[in-house]
């Protein structure tokens, strides 16, 4: 956790408003040019987290260190992170160019001009410098909010559900744009999304956070295929419960033949099966009366309603939490 | 469809007059030849008349120093009151800042002209413009307030936030970021302020002095000595500065 190449660490963060434990002992390290996700449900903490390190807030207890350094109590404009805002707060009577700028010139910084143009080019904003925001598109917007933040070259750039402003169908492009800009400029990222598929196409790690507490961080495979609690193998994808076991759709098999010795099974019947296009959804009542759902591909055997089938899965697919 | 439009077109026409109907006639009468409401051909000489009377003059000067100085002390002060409570709300500041809008003119005079009493026991100074302007700070406060506090409340409050975090510091972010979009509210606020000043009679008739009669105290007391076509010509030339104001301030916000 405080491995030496840690950028951004939380030790033990708390905020509450005045009852509310808003975010609940949180310890959390960041390492240097991660792309790394806070994952989880609206009132979580995730954004207050956030706006914790942003220094918008100021922890009622614990310790956030940026470079090895104490941070929790300078103001936003003494740290170096920077953050995308939700609704990117763009300034509205500065252009294009002057938003970008902004940073540059309260730092008073050098080759301003050349910085400003390397950016908008690495955005694909060339030529829109001296527009209004109130001129360019979400998608435009989105970018902008994006450069003003990277041309200053924060530690670690913070992002709050930068894309859910967008449409569903720009949304999956701009995710793959974001996370090549990120390698490009190998700058830190630290994601807040409560989209579980935008966390794990996304990032190279994620914590996933619940009423104020972090209750696991890994990489996406771990977080998803060995969740630690139910609450996060519930979260990230679709789950059946038989018993206390736990298995996704997509690891629960179904066949009209018990499958041998390789794995019990359970019979049976089919209840209703949906075609969704790439696959079919097969929902089936166990005889205690538990429903579960199998996903299966459209090419293999069709099931009809009524129909006395087997459910089974690998071993190694089985979620088990204490 | 059409009925309707024509009629609707009607009913605008109507209210407008009803609006200005009155000043268009006081300004037909201000370039009549005659003394009296009958139309004898076209003449300027009651706006010779008025920019040669050296009491209306003295006074429109008088008037013109006050408004200036009452406006801008009142807008800075307001601006920054209403910034304070747009960041820390409270519904004791502010309730008490309306309480001075619906207090009534007569009692604020009073009140203010028996503050000068007790404070002249302590200075020697005297009613004058001094007392005028600070009267008119008082009651035009309350004014931009509320108007530059109506624009804050529909400006983004993570302008400020994306400006700290963008390395300006609090002074910065207000200088470069809030100010600039809440300035369309700050002209309007100014313009309202400098309105309530030039035109204010009863609070600066109680703590004018001698020498700081205003344009609306001379020109009630030509008023009631009868009616005079000068008054005519005065308030002609008052509402075409006015109009000139408003235009310039509107080509400002538009920029």
């Amino acid at each position: 956790m405080s491995s030496p190449q840690c950028v951004l660490e939380l030790r033990d963060v708390s905020k509450h408003f005045s009852t509310h434990r808003a975010v609940d002992s949180v310890s959390l390290g960041i390492e240097r040019g991660e792309f790394f996700s806070l994952l989880g449900p609206s009132g979580c903490g995730k954004t207050t987290t956030l706006r914790l390190i942003a220094g918008f807030e100021e922890p009622t207890s614990g310790e956030i260190r940026l470079n090895g350094a104490s941070i929790q109590h300078l103001k936003p404009y003494q740290r170096n992170v920077s953050t995308v805002f939700q609704n990117y707060a763009l300034f509205p009577h500065l252009s294009v160019r002057e938003n970008v700028e902004f940073g540059l010139r309260r730092r008073s910084e050098n080759h301003i001009g050349k910085r400003v143009a390397e950016v908008l080019d690495l955005v694909q904003l060339a030529g829109k410098e001296s527009r209004l925001p109130s001129e360019i598109s979400g998608g435009e917007r989105q970018r902008v909010a994006l450069a003003r933040s990277l041309v200053l070259a924060p530690d670690v750039l913070l992002l709050d559900e930068p894309l859910s402003a967008l449409d569903p169908n720009l949304r999956k492009q701009v995710r793959a744009e974001l996370k090549n800009i990120q390698r490009q400029v190998g700058i830190t990222f630290l994601f807040v999304t409560h989209d579980q598929e935008e966390a794990l196409s996304m990032s190279d790690r994620l914590g996933v956070m619940h009423a104020g507490q972090l209750q696991q961080t890994g990489t996406p495979e771990e977080i998803y295929l060995r969740p630690r609690t139910r609450f996060v193998a519930s979260f990230l994808g679709a789950l059946n419960w038989i018993g206390d076991i736990g298995v996704r759709p997509e690891a629960t098999r179904i066949s009209k033949q018990p499958p041998g010795a390789e794995a019990p099974s359970h019979p049976a019947t089919v209840a209703q099966s949906t075609f969704l296009g790439n696959c079919v959804h097969v929902e089936a009542s166990l005889v205690t009366g538990q429903t579960v759902v199998a996903e299966v591909s459209r090419l293999g055997d069709n099931f009809v309603a009524g129909e006395q089938v087997f459910i089974w899965w690998q071993p190694a697919d089985e979620l088990r939490f204490e | 469809m059409k009925r309707t439009g024509v009629a609707l077109s009607i009913y605008a026409l109507a209210a407008y007059l009803f609006l200005h109907l009155p000043l268009l006639i006081l300004s037909i009468f201000s370039f009549n030849q005659s003394r009296f409401t009958v139309w004898e051909g076209f003449s300027l000489r009651w706006y010779a008349a008025a920019l040669h009377d050296s009491q209306l003059t003295e006074a429109a000067s008088n008037s013109l120093i006050i408004a200036i100085f009452a406006t801008a002390a009142a807008t800075i002060i307001g601006t920054l009151a209403a910034y304070g409570l747009w960041k820390r709300s409270s519904p004791a500041l502010s309730g008490s800042l309306y309480l001075s809008l619906v207090t009534p003119e007569i009692v604020t005079g009073i009140s203010l002209l028996a503050f000068y009493q007790w404070i002249f026991r302590f200075l020697r100074v005297q009613l004058g413009m001094h007392t005028v302007i600070l009267a008119h700070v008082s009651f035009s406060i309350a004014f931009v307030v509320i108007v530059v506090l109506a624009r804050l409340r529909s400006m983004d409050r993570q302008l400020e936030e994306a400006a700290l975090d963008l390395g300006a510091n609090e002074w910065q972010a207000f200088r470069h970021v809030t100010l600039p979009v809440i300035r369309p509210g700050v002209v309007a606020a100014a313009l309202l302020a400098f309105t309530v000043s030039f035109d204010d009679y009863v609070i600066t008739s109680l703590v004018a002095g001698v020498n700081s009669e205003t344009l609306p105290m001379v020109i009630y007391a030509i008023a009631r000595r009868g009616a005079n076509p000068v008054l005519n010509a005065i308030s002609a030339m008052i509402v075409i500065g006015f109009g000139a104001l408003i235009l310039i301030s509107e080509r400002l916000r538009a920029r």
